[in-house]
């Protein structure tokens, strides 16, 4: 009856979040990647984008936490690589930035040359001095700021002296040596932050080449500070994000076509399947590979493909 | 800084200083998210300079307490980010010791 169906209505709005229908979905949470561009690119952000359908598009935290998920593809000293399931690509790409531009680290800053008859000119060395990495923990230093005096808790001193002459070389080393013409109060490594992990460099960059008679004597401060300063102190070598690729095929590919679509796939996404009654069948092995490069779709064939990335 | 009209709370733009689009599209999302919101999005004025507009037009409550809110919801998402992350890491480490492979990249999906 005409109260009953208000009710009924009611009823179905109270339920978090109505299904919506499989096309809307679609567009929702997945951006097509067709033969010539990309298609639906833009997220969904909007809370009230399907009002009218009494589909519930805000975000919730509680729900946030039941969907979002990290799964760890590998991992090792150097680099990771690992699947964020369920966030949005500005999150991700927030955290990119971060890492990029924003997390402090120690690079060499000031460079104090006291004797450089190499070919490598004063200020070339001071910059790939000041690009090395240098092996210790940011946290445990302070900022030095214009007015700041150098002391051990915002500066690492190091000394470098290499003579062709000699033929002696003293690799960059933390110095606690009084010989350099800076000397703290107390030097690092007499403070119990550094007992267990003592500030090291990579041991095989090299700096510069020597020729007979040639030297290098200097003296180099590191200080903390952050990439958008300056690319010498971003702490890693790269960081890049994509959205997982999910490869599905519209429509059966058997037999000759099967072949082909194998051929083309440089990233080996495609494999083939052998069905009981002889014939061949084209499956999807490896999405993960795929660089969408299109080159599966790019002639236009009879058969429909649509790649799609997933959003979530 | 917040421009706004006297009488009109529900409408505002703010105006961010040493921001870029880092916190700036992460805070539209969030603010897209809260079902209070009518209209958000934000703008770079100059790109030489330093500094984000935010706008956000609400259903009735005050813009600030909107954007406060969403800033809230935003922290609070990453640090859930960051415990699951922290938690999957020492989860990996313990099944398998890392070994020393030295490729660049990381990747996030």
């Amino acid at each position: 009856m005409s109260d009953s169906e208000p009710e009924a209505m009611a009823e179905a709005d109270g339920v978090p979040s109505t299904k919506l229908p499989p096309h809307l979905e679609l567009r929702r949470t997945r951006v097509l990647c067709k033969v010539d561009a990309p298609d639906n690119t833009d997220t969904i952000q909007y809370s009230g984008a399907y009002a009218s359908l009494g589909h519930e598009n805000s975000l919730r935290f509680a729900d946030f936490c039941k969907d979002f998920r990290v799964d760890i593809t590998r991992i090792s000293d150097d680099d990771m690589e690992f699947d964020v399931v369920s966030v949005d690509p500005s999150i991700a790409n927030a955290f990119r930035r971060i890492l990029l531009a924003e997390l402090p680290i120690m690079a060499i800053e000031n460079v104090l040359i006291a004797n450089n008859t190499s070919v490598v000119q004063d200020e070339v060395l001071a910059h790939r001095l000041g690009l090395i990495p240098i092996k210790v923990d940011p946290r445990l230093f302070d900022y030095l700021s214009e007015n700041d005096t150098p002391n051990e808790k915002n500066t690492i001193v190091f000394k470098l002296h290499g003579s062709e002459f000699l033929k002696t070389y003293e690799s960059l080393t933390s110095t606690s040596k009084p010989e350099t013409y800076t000397s703290f109060t107390c030097s690092q490594d007499s403070m119990p932050e550094f007992a267990g992990n003592p500030i090291r460099v990579y041991p095989d960059i090299i700096i510069s080449k020597l020729g007979f008679g040639q030297e290098i004597e200097l003296e180099a401060h590191a200080v903390k500070g952050v990439g958008k300063t300056h690319a010498k102190w971003s702490p890693v070598a790269t960081c890049w994000y994509r959205m997982l690729p999910e490869v599905e095929l519209m429509e059966e590919i058997e037999g000759e076509k099967a072949d082909v679509l194998k051929q083309k796939c440089a990233a080996k996404v495609f494999e083939i399947e052998d069905l009981a009654d002889g014939k061949k069948r084209a499956t999807v092995a490896r999405p993960r590979a795929c660089t969408l490069c299109r080159e599966c779709i790019r002639d236009g064939e009879d058969w429909e493909k649509a790649y799609i990335l997933t959003l979530s | 800084m917040e421009h706004t009209s006297f009488g009109d709370q529900r409408n505002a733009t703010f105006s961010l200083a040493e921001e870029d689009h880092t916190l700036a599209n992460a805070l539209r999302f969030t603010l897209n998210q809260d079902p209070r919101v009518i209209i958000c999005g934000y703008s770079i004025p100059h790109p030489s300079e330093a500094r984000v507009n935010v706008r956000v037009q609400t259903t009735g409550d005050p813009a600030r307490e909107v954007l406060k809110d969403a800033c809230q919801d935003l922290m609070l998402m990453c640090q859930h980010i960051g415990g699951t992350f922290n938690k999957a890491v020492n989860d990996s480490r313990m099944k398998s010791p890392p070994d020393n492979d030295s490729s660049q990249g990381m990747d996030s999906d």
